[in-house]
């Protein structure tokens, strides 16, 4: 191996860093894609061929899991890791173990993937994985935490960087989650069918707890853990307060638990618990724009770095995104708002404006400024990041946007009568309305997936030049020794 | 102590008291976080915690100064 590379690698552990990051954009890309077919599926019904394993009942999951377990779980693996050593100035505890956890979150999500389109899922919503799997994401967990928890035991600084906060609570908040929403009762030993410990609207009350806190914790703390250190780095200058993010810390960890249950208004749960979930929602407006306003400002006097950095753009961008989300959020968990809002693609296109707006575009601009750090080269292409930067951002807005139209006038249209007091549409008239904007959302779609495509290539000739690089000073260096 | 514990057993009270605990803890931690100078430069200071790791890096790269110089040579 080069010196450069020895160098990195003595002193951190890059080598599983790079093996998540790489497997990040494999799985974003199939994921994507996979949600692109799935879309065309929705506006045009014929590509469902037939085919049982590609039908839209089966390719959601996959598509869900591949970009949140897949590219987003391994993204979060990735950079917790690169994070963790930065901040310490500290190896990572033990190859073996973060190897371990490594080759055990693919396994889980290769197999989740396979197992969805063969037919087998727990049908919740997030967490379709069938008990064996779910030991196994148990199991590598506790392994995750074990190596981040020594890994801040050895650092050499006497506080814990604020990131390191978001990224524990990541951990600790998705291990309670996992359990809890997941305990069920197997048919057989050798069967994957199993049924929930929970019935009725308990069941639908702890998948919603866990399903919201999935976007609290693992979407939104860990994404911010990303936030507090790749934000800073890439403008060269420090957090605008690190109070406000230790307020803004504290305050989504005491508000987010009790959310979930916006997802059951109008249900058999009991009113006051929607009520309470609602009102806890209305709350959380308050550090998530904190969060914003602290990362956006940490760029006050240095705006000029927009018009010259790509990578700065997408940083931004992702937090613009975060405070729109985080408003839209609030308001459709208003029992009003959510009346209209709940059963349509409004619900859709708001979790793609925090999915790809805030989490894809955060994860984008980090991997952009941390993988050539990795491979110690530079960027292939500084333009094609640009080229990405367009792509991801028009296909957000397409999409957000044709979710936008569908949602409210399905809303609408669900809920007009006539004079009589009848249904003013029948069913099939709301769902051949929304035929045109299923039609922009996967153009929206498509243009997203190109992005990630041109990201990967780019990615892929920046690792084939920092491979170079290294190769060309280890033969200087050899040189070098054979002359002395 | 058991007529205490059985008084908060109760939903009823327990809500409540929970409720208090967390707003009092998180009244605290915004007390704590932002009164006194000393503290508010103590814990401003730990912003820089992210580029403590650069003496060893060199421009846009992660680079190391060794490995830099043998590259131009």
């Amino acid at each position: 191996m080069a010196q450069a590379a020895v160098t990195g690698t003595e002193q951190y552990n890059y080598a599983v860093i790079r093996k998540f990051a790489v497997m990040a954009l494999v799985w974003g890309v199939l994921g994507m894609s996979a949600g692109l077919y799935a879309a065309l599926e929705l506006a045009y019904p014929l590509l469902n061929m037939g085919i049982a394993e590609i039908t839209f009942g089966r390719l959601r999951p996959v598509h869900t899991t591949l970009v949140i377990f897949g590219f987003g779980g391994s993204a979060l693996f990735a950079t917790s890791y690169y994070v963790v050593q930065r901040t310490c100035q500290a190896r990572l505890y033990s190859d073996m173990l973060a190897t371990f956890t490594f080759w055990g979150w693919q396994v889980a999500v290769a197999l989740g993937v396979v197992s969805y389109m063969l037919g087998y899922t727990q049908s919740k919503e997030y967490a379709e994985f069938e008990w064996p799997i779910d030991l196994l994401i148990t199991v590598v967990w506790v392994a995750y935490f074990w190596v981040y928890v020594q890994t801040l035991k050895r650092r050499s600084q006497p506080h814990i960087y604020v990131a390191n906060w978001f990224y524990m609570s990541f951990i600790l908040a998705t291990a309670i989650l996992h359990i809890f929403n997941n305990i069920s009762v197997p048919v057989g030993l050798f069967t994957l069918k199993s049924y929930s410990m929970y019935s009725g609207v308990q069941d639908a009350m702890t998948q919603w707890w866990y399903g919201h806190n999935a976007v609290g914790f693992f979407l939104t703390a860990a994404f911010l853990g990303m936030m507090y250190y790749f934000v800073p780095k890439q403008a060269g200058r420090p957090v605008y307060s690190y109070r406000l993010s230790i307020v803004h810390f504290w305050a989504l960890a005491f508000l987010y638990m009790w959310v979930g249950a916006h997802h059951l208004h109008w249900t058999a749960l009991p009113d006051w618990t929607s009520t309470l979930a609602a009102t806890f929602s209305i709350m959380l407006l308050l550090p998530s724009w904190g969060g914003m306003i602290n990362g956006i400002m940490t760029l006050s006097g240095a705006w000029n770095k927009l018009r010259t950095d790509p990578i700065m753009l997408f940083m931004i961008t992702s937090l613009s995104f975060y405070g729109m989300s985080t408003f839209e959020g609030p308001l459709m968990s208003l029992k009003s708002v959510n009346a209209l809002s709940h059963y349509t693609d409004w619900t859709i296109g708001h979790v793609h404006s925090g999915a790809l707006g805030w989490v894809a575009m955060i994860s984008f601009g980090s991997f952009y400024h941390m993988i050539p750090r990795l491979y110690d080269t530079k960027l292939y292409s500084q333009r094609l990041v640009y080229v990405h930067f367009f792509l991801a951002t028009i296909g957000i807005v397409l999409y957000i946007t044709a979710m936008w139209v569908a949602g409210i006038g399905q809303g609408l249209l669900l809920r007009a009568f006539d004079d009589f007091g009848s249904l003013a549409y029948t069913f099939i008239e709301t769902v051949s309305f929304l035929h045109k904007p299923y039609v922009v959302r996967a153009l929206g779609g498509a243009f997203f997936v190109s992005g990630i495509l041109v990201m990967a290539y780019n990615v892929a000739m920046t690792i084939r030049l920092g491979k170079r690089e290294a190769a060309v000073i280890e033969a200087k260096l050899a040189a070098k020794l054979a002359r002395a | 102590m058991t007529e205490a514990l059985q008084w908060l057993g109760r939903l009823e009270n327990s809500k409540i008291v929970a409720l208090l605990l967390f707003f009092v803890t998180f009244c605290g931690i915004l007390f704590y976080v932002f009164t006194g100078k000393q503290r508010k430069d103590r814990l401003e200071s730990y912003k820089y915690i992210p580029f403590a790791d650069e003496e060893k890096s060199h421009g846009d790269s992660s680079r190391t100064d060794e490995t830099r110089k043998v590259d131009e040579q």
